[in-house]
């Protein structure tokens, strides 16, 4: 009994750590940009898939993936912000959430007509292999080091942001941009460079999510509507907001899959009604 | 909305439409016409809310999609005539859009589009899971029966009731973008903060639009389920609530025939590029970004404007 319920929890934390990281992406470039990055999940989705076939044709481990792969595509995400999303700027941004969309389509359409449907496996680094028996719940060593990194990565993030100068920067332009600009600051710039970080983070998650996850094309598109989901509940005002509901979420499908297995696939959206009754602005949003 | 002159475009559009409607079957493939017209007024229906009000549904999958379940089980299961069984799915459909859009309407923006996602993924959760959906297989089989002594199972009856439903629906969404509660919504698209302060209950007036919205899905997509004699789990996913932006998109939304315009040109496309497999997927996302980013206005917009530029 506990074990089955600490074993779902855990399960939890670990979707939870999850839903954070990319959230906290979301809600970043949301901020600054006013663009609701469809291609979260997707950019997510490549993550685990470069560093799938990094070990597949060019023998690149998991450590070097976990560094060349958020690089690399934090690079495509300032090509997508110079090539598309700057010309979107001053418009209503469902012409972001448009556009991203399309990138979807077009990333997934095009992963899926190279390999199919079916998950590939990828293995669990050998350093982090095996685990421990906590007497309540058996707890793979892989599982803690991805709740422990994206732990600290959330963490690092909102220090960034609310404790340094860049992160001033950051939420003045959230506030203000044109005020920001005024100063001497260069915004476009800010732009470009948060919106590949907001790409990176997601990369990140997904080379982390791929020992756990089959890595396969639709990854990443039924992730994200539990991610907006997350969003709408928690509100973008915040970062702290923003992670504390993923991982709140993660823990609350692990409960649901525990007490009533078939509704934990809806239970974010059900939370999310709710929430929608209660407080329309989000738990830790500000009424806009 | 008067009855048109004989010398106005309207009269003259509405005179074209008949005339290639009635037509179309001998031209086509009748089933790929009903096809054409169901999903043009899922369209029309689509951009009520996004052309005329301003609010992104990314959900409408669960509007056509459920209507389309319900009209295949009331027809085949319960064995209830089309008259009854197409009018139930449109009117679940707008009791779901009553429910959601009650629920979604309190947030505004990106935040409704992402909300109305998430409730449509709990409708295709549903309809995977419940026991007279069929889960992954859907609704196989579905009688057309009779409507108003018509056989439906020949192909001809059945485009012709479709058409007939189709017109009438048509007309309905024209005569309430030109009726003053069109004018209202538009205001309310235009400066909602305008509107409210000139005493308009603006909320009233998005969940009213919003209600007319779904059901009118609905009503398309029991056509569909008819049309087809399935209804799958296809028709409740966020693609088919993609492929509805897409079309609206690209026929100009914020006008009356942009939406049927895009849906035709959207399954042609389909229908040609078929073979091509997930191809399409990458094709639509390219005609998405393209259009977002250089035609925003789509293809009935641009035409507009440049007729508007050269006379």
């Amino acid at each position: 009994m506990i074990r089955a319920i600490s074993g779902q929890l855990l399960l939890g934390l670990i979707n939870g750590s999850f839903y954070a990281l990319l959230s906290l992406g979301l809600a970043i470039i949301f901020g600054l940009l006013d663009v609701v990055n469809f291609a979260h999940g997707a950019q997510y989705m490549m993550g685990a898939f470069l560093a799938w076939m990094g070990l597949e044709y060019l023998g690149i481990g998991y450590w070097w993936a976990l560094l060349l792969v958020p690089a690399a595509m934090g690079l495509v995400g300032i090509a997508i912000e110079r090539l598309f999303l700057r010309r979107l700027q001053g418009l209503d941004p469902l012409y972001g959430l448009l556009l991203t969309f399309g990138l979807t389509l077009m990333i997934e359409g095009a992963f899926h007509h190279a390999y199919g449907n079916s998950g590939n496996p990828y293995p669990v680094p050998e350093a982090l292999t095996g685990g421990f028996d906590l007497g309540f719940v058996y707890l793979p060593r892989y599982r803690a080091w991805v709740v422990l990194v994206s732990g600290l990565v959330c963490f690092a993030s909102w220090f960034v942001i609310e404790r340094t100068q860049l992160g001033a920067y950051l939420r003045a332009g959230t506030e203000n941009r044109r005020l920001l600009q005024a100063f001497g600051i260069n915004v476009p710039l800010m732009f470009t460079v948060t919106y590949g970080f907001g790409v990176a983070l997601a990369a990140f998650a997904g080379v982390m999510a791929a020992p756990i996850y089959q890595v396969s094309p639709l990854m990443g598109s039924s992730l994200i509507m539990v991610v907006f989901a997350v969003v709408v509940i928690g509100g973008m005002g915040s970062i702290l907001g923003a992670i504390l509901t993923g991982l709140g979420i993660g823990l609350a499908e692990g409960l649901t899959k525990f007490l009533y297995p078939p509704a934990a696939s809806v239970v974010v959206f059900v939370i999310m009604a709710l929430v929608l009754l209660v407080r329309p602005a989000g738990l830790f949003g500000r009424a806009r | 909305m008067r009855v048109p002159s004989v010398k106005t475009p309207v009269f003259w559009g509405y005179g074209a439409l008949v005339a290639v409607g009635v037509a179309a079957p001998f031209v086509v493939y009748p089933v790929f016409a009903m096809n054409v017209l169901t999903m043009a007024l899922f369209a029309s229906a689509f951009n009520l809310l996004l052309g005329y009000v301003g609010l992104l549904s990314f959900g409408h999958a669960a509007f056509l999609g459920s209507a389309a379940y319900v009209t295949g089980y009331a027809s085949k299961a319960l064995g209830l005539p089309v008259i009854l069984a197409v009018p139930a799915g449109a009117a679940v459909a707008a009791l779901l859009g009553l429910l959601f859009g009650t629920l979604a309407l309190r947030r505004s923006g990106i935040y409704f589009a992402m909300i109305t996602l998430g409730f449509a993924q709990v409708i295709y959760f549903l309809v995977v899971q419940m026991p007279w959906t069929g889960g992954e297989d859907g609704l196989q089989g579905i009688p057309r029966g009779r409507v108003l002594g018509l056989d439906l199972s020949d192909k001809y009856a059945m485009y012709y009731f479709v058409y007939a439903v189709f017109l009438l629906a048509f007309l309905l969404v024209h005569r309430t973008i030109e009726s003053p509660f069109g004018q209202v919504l538009r205001a309310i698209r235009e400066n909602e903060p305008r509107a409210v302060s000139l005493g308009y209950d603006v909320e009233r007036y998005k969940l009213l639009a919003f209600v007319l919205s779904a059901g009118l899905s609905g009503l398309a997509g029991s056509l569909k389920a008819l049309t087809l004699q399935f209804a799958t789990l296809g028709d409740v996913t966020w693609q088919r609530s993609g492929e509805v932006i897409l079309m609206t998109l690209l026929g100009g939304m914020g006008t009356v025939v942009g939406p049927s315009v895009g849906a035709l040109l959207v399954l042609t496309l389909e229908n040609y590029l078929a073979s091509l497999g997930s191809w399409v997927t990458v094709i639509t996302g390219a005609v998405f970004v393209v259009m977002v980013l250089a035609f925003r206005r789509g293809l009935v917009g641009e035409v507009r404007a440049l007729l508007k530029r050269s006379f």
